[in-house]
């Protein structure tokens, strides 16, 4: 517990430094965009209409969805890009629609009496309108606050770091901990913030320069003084590389150094326990040899894949049945080492992506149940389903039931009938295991299969694809002097035995990802000597 | 002539005719009320003069200046302009208020400070007492004071006054309408005063313009009006202060109260 504990608190000033620049920025911008042109919709009344009802239709769009469509349209680049783009547009529209109302119910004396003094139309929006409209459009500004602080920690798909960090990996390690820590740093943050814009507005009201000063001190000492750390650490990161590429010697191809000291390199993992230990297992194996490693982790499936291949993260670990099928847009079966091959050339060839070659174990999908009802109902192989067809109910994650490795099983047992139950993977194992529905999509590796006696189904028509483990690296990564190097021990040594057992480290012995990552680390290095 | 309109129309979209080619001419130090029910065109007249409405056809001359040729804002500086809603500005001091034209105009700060000072007690508001106060601070007679003030900052070559007394009590609007009298006489202003009280028309202006329909009709001294009205539609409106005046002075020369 206190090492988790110790964990959560040491990866705080990236989290709330991304969360704080994120936010803030995305905010600053989004001002500088409504404003002005609240002040023309206010203006113009036939334009108006139209641009605040924009406004409002980009809000209704569901902020998760906002984010994740901001990767494409950015052209695949993941991170900061996307979640600051999205976060913008959602500032947008409470300064936007403030402004438009703020001046439009000025009072018409106030207005009457502003030209009737002889003031031009500049000097009256500037010395009589805005002042007067000022409360309702920091009203906005506190709204689009509170909103953009809380809808940042749905950043973490896209690749941004921001609190939500801690929410997403502790969801799904189901470190409750973590979770807490994202909620209660994001929710103080949007409370501290809207309080220190309510002072500003104050301040502005009461002509009070001096609580002017000290809340706009605030806002500079909390975006300074949060997003500082993390600048330090890119700093001193880059002069140690600066300082050690000055160091090499600049000799022939004979004298390139071992290792990777150095290096930055990027690790990417997807969002679920077992890639946030292969993450870690690769990280430390990379420090080992002297590399720099940024994390880039609860990435979405295909985001991560985007990524790669743009170049945005160097290595990440994937499943030669997702690639098939998602990738490739294939659903024809083909045996596990063929498929592998195979697909290692088709992503050499369409997407100059090195695939390292295979952990050793596989994590398949597969329908698992509980022990007990499989027998009670005489169900032993997914055939066996049909008889029982719309009585029974499957739950499974969101990105299965939109495969197409779904469709296919559906299609080759006839399983039309079954009702479906999308869920977070991390709550599919215990909704089985308390009857809530029948069947799971399990992971063949999780932990929880044998710990909940839950049986995997037989795929005797091998609906399913196989799904091995694989090394992959992005064009650029593939360069890397020393990285293949670095990352080749690792290869062969997983069993799916081993790994089912550190992800029952996470999973219910309420281990951290670190501390499972480091047990696999143990074990491998146990068959290399 | 200070101010001379000359065959204004003016049409609003609909089509609807406000004022309907009317002419007349004010002379320096003429205090002229502009009288007549509400859509008569009154309000619409005094407004083209500081070009907050444009004519549709015809001229307004200002000291020998066409106004359409006077860029609004700076013709506005130049004219005082009075209103029943006042609109002074809720986050200015009385003091910023009142300096505002002055301040538009770049003045120096000094020269605001004691202009603003003199015009405090033009209008029998004690400077040290509410310079640095706040309009929501004051009563509707003190509002109306300082909007009187803040259209007389710049010294105004005509001074627009559209109900300025509509909203008050009838004893503070008693002792406005005097007190705007006397600095009128006293700084030998020119004022237009639009208003739909004939009494009030009677008490304070030196000539009267009745207009009806967009058109005048009748243009002449307090004294024309109630001798010499032009058509039984004046003679109407006479008869309401008429009758007041005589049951005031029934009930003045009868102090028991046994009148009938």
């Amino acid at each position: 517990m206190t090492a988790n504990l110790q964990e959560r608190l040491a990866e705080l000033p990236a989290y709330l430094g991304g969360h704080l620049l994120l936010s803030l920025s995305a905010l600053f911008i989004g001002i500088l965009i409504s404003l002005p042109l609240g002040i023309y919709a206010a203006r113009s009344e036939r334009l108006g209409g139209t641009i605040v009802n924009v406004a409002a239709l980009i809000q209704t769009i569901p902020s998760m969805a906002l984010l994740a469509l901001m990767v494409p349209i950015l052209g695949g680049t993941i991170g900061f890009g996307p979640a600051f783009v999205a976060l913008t547009l959602y500032s947008i529209l409470p300064v936007l629609r403030n402004t438009v109302t703020g001046l439009q119910e000025v009072d018409p004396d106030m207005t009457e009496a502003a030209r009737g003094v002889g003031m031009t139309d500049r000097q009256r929006l500037w010395q009589v309108e805005l002042p007067l409209a000022a409360p309702v459009i920091i009203a906005g500004v506190r709204t689009a606050t509170v909103w953009v602080v809380g809808i940042a920690t749905l950043s973490t798909p896209v690749g941004a770091e921001s609190l939500g960090n801690y929410i997403f990996s502790g969801l799904q390690t189901r470190n409750w901990l973590s979770v807490i820590f994202g909620c209660v740093f994001a929710a103080l943050l949007a409370i501290i913030l809207d309080q220190l814009v309510r002072l500003l507005e104050k301040s502005a009201q009461d002509r009070n320069r001096r609580l002017g000063v000290m809340a706009g001190a605030g806002l500079i000492i909390i975006f300074v003084g949060g997003i500082a750390p993390s600048l330090i650490e890119t700093f001193t990161r880059q002069q140690a590389v600066a300082s050690f590429s000055s160091q090499r010697p600049s000799g022939g191809p004979g004298t390139q150094p071992a290792g990777l000291q150095g290096q930055t390199v990027r690790v990417g993992a997807k969002t679920f326990t077992e890639q946030f230990i292969l993450a870690d297992v690769i990280a430390t194996r990379l420090q080992e040899d002297g590399a720099i490693v940024e994390n880039l982790q609860n990435l979405g499936s295909t985001i991560v894949f985007d990524a790669l291949r743009n170049n945005t993260i160097d290595v990440y670990v994937d499943y030669t049945g997702t690639i098939w099928a998602t990738i490739m847009g294939r659903e024809d079966p083909v045996e596990r080492t063929a498929m592998f091959i195979e697909m290692a050339a088709y992503l050499r060839k369409e997407h100059n992506i090195l695939t390292l070659g295979r952990l050793g174990f596989e994590n398949a999908y597969g329908f698992a149940m509980r022990r007990d009802r499989a027998e009670e109902l005489g169900i032993r192989s997914i055939s066996d389903l049909q008889t029982h067809g719309n009585s029974l109910v499957i739950g499974g994650d969101p990105e299965f039931f939109g495969r197409n490795e779904w469709i296919r099983v559906r299609d080759a047992y006839g399983l039309n009938a079954l009702g479906t139950r999308s869920m977070d993977s991390t709550f599919m194992y215990g909704a089985v295991r308390d009857r809530n529905v029948d069947v799971i999509t399990a992971y063949t590796t999780d932990g929880r299969i044998t710990a909940f006696d839950l049986v995997i189904l037989s795929d005797e028509r091998q609906a399913f694809p196989p799904y091995d483990a694989i090394v992959l690296l992005s064009p650029d990564g593939a360069k890397i002097p020393g990285l293949i190097k670095s990352l080749t021990p690792l290869l062969n040594k997983i069993s799916d035995t081993l790994m089912r057992e550190a992800n029952k480290h996470v999973d219910l012995d309420g281990r951290t990802p670190k501390q499972a990552a480091a047990f696999l680390s143990s074990k491998i290095s146990q068959q290399t000597d | 002539m200070r101010l001379s309109i000359d065959n204004v129309t003016k049409v609003f979209p609909g089509p609807v005719t406000a004022v309907d080619d009317i002419s007349f001419g004010i002379a320096e130090g003429e205090l002229v009320a502009l009288l007549g029910e509400s859509g008569c065109g009154k309000t619409t007249t005094l407004k083209m003069i500081n070009r907050l409405i444009d004519p549709t056809a015809g001229r307004i001359v200002l000291d020998g200046t066409d106004v359409s040729s006077i860029e609004p804002a700076i013709l506005r500086r130049m004219i005082g302009y009075a209103f029943q809603g006042v609109g002074l500005f809720p986050h200015m001091t009385i003091a910023e208020n009142i300096g505002v034209t002055p301040k538009l105009l770049a003045w120096g700060a000094q020269r605001i400070d004691a202009r603003v000072d003199d015009l405090l007690d033009l209008v029998h508001l004690p400077p040290d007492e509410f310079r640095h106060r706040f309009p929501r601070e004051l009563s509707g007679g003190q509002r109306q004071r300082i909007g009187f003030a803040r259209a007389l900052a710049a010294g105004p070559a005509i001074m627009l006054l559209d109900e300025p007394f509509g909203a008050l009590d009838p004893l503070t609007r008693d002792r406005l309408q005097q007190d705007f009298k006397d600095i009128h006489t006293q700084l030998n202003l020119t004022t237009v005063l639009v208003t739909h009280d004939m009494t009030e028309a009677l008490l304070m202006a030196d000539r009267i313009i009745v207009m009806q329909h967009g058109k005048i009709v009748q243009d002449g001294t307090p004294d024309d009006l109630v001798n010499r009205p032009a058509d039984d539609y004046v003679a109407e409106l006479m008869s309401t202060p008429k009758r007041q005046a005589d049951q005031l002075d029934t009930i003045m020369h009868d102090p028991i109260g046994n009148a009938p």
